[in-house]
């Protein structure tokens, strides 16, 4: 079956109290299991949990953000949405499917190493970096600061 | 950050006068003046997944405006510069970006 890996991120008023969220949560698990999937993880703390929201929503100047992980169908990411749609108290909510991107960032990863070890080799070196060799390319970070006021003179 | 730097400091403005400022107009042919040139961060910093959850990271491509920086000033190559939307995109929807500011 074609099991997928989801994200949903909601957002709630920031003065719901903690019974609200474990509320919804527990409404999310539900049909997440009614369904058929998995919760991978569920995070609303540190980065999520309370903080700002960069433009106020219904008087709102903060939301209490809940991320949650789920592997699962289609059909089932769509009830959720369509469940989180109709729930008073939210302020957002987001569905991204995560594993096609995923897949593509790694196997843009290998490629780069493919083609450096490729280089390395080419060059008469052992294909992996050994310890102690120093940085290579790395530290050009100073392109920050002078990136954009082309004023620097030639002399 | 890097990226809130060339509104203030706008290149235009400010390379006129540096190449009058500089000895000789003669300099000005063939460029006059070195500019450094752009890469494109993503690129640069070998990042492949651009994520919406990334404030951090997004919002040195969100001028105080809110909208999304050019590719011509941010250097950014088309490649990423579509991911970069799309992930903008996404983090405007939850809040985490301003649409518009001001």
């Amino acid at each position: 079956m074609s099991n997928r890996t989801y994200e949903l991120i909601y957002v709630l008023k920031p003065d719901a109290p903690e019974t609200e969220v474990a509320e919804l949560h527990k409404q999310v698990a539900d049909i997440v299991e009614r369904m058929g999937g998995v919760i991978d993880k569920t995070e609303n703390v540190a980065p999520w949990g309370r903080r700002r929201l960069a433009y106020e929503i219904g008087h709102h100047k903060e939301g209490f953000y809940v991320l949650e992980q789920i592997t699962g169908s289609a059909e089932l990411m769509k009830e959720i949405d369509r469940r989180l749609k109709v729930t008073e108290g939210l302020l957002r909510h987001l569905i991204v499917r995560v594993d096609e991107s995923s897949i593509k960032a790694e196997r843009m990863r290998a490629k780069r190493t493919e083609e450096s070890r490729r280089r390395r080799v080419a060059r008469g070196l052992p294909p992996d970096r050994q310890p102690g060799e120093g940085p290579q390319g790395e530290d050009n970070d100073d392109s920050g600061d002078m990136m954009f006021d082309g004023g620097e003179m030639e002399a | 950050m890097a990226f809130g730097a060339p509104k203030r400091s706008g290149p235009g403005g400010a390379r006129g006068k540096d190449a009058k400022d500089a000895k000789g107009g003669d300099k000005r042919r063939g460029g006059g003046f070195f500019r450094r040139r752009k890469v494109c961060k993503f690129c640069a910093d070998k990042i492949d997944d651009i994520n919406y959850k990334d404030v951090k990271l997004l919002s040195g491509f969100v001028p105080e405006r809110g909208k999304v920086l050019p590719r011509r000033i941010s250097g950014t190559c088309a490649k990423h510069q579509r991911g970069l939307r799309v992930a903008i995109v996404r983090a405007r929807q939850l809040a985490l970006l301003p649409y518009a500011a001001d």
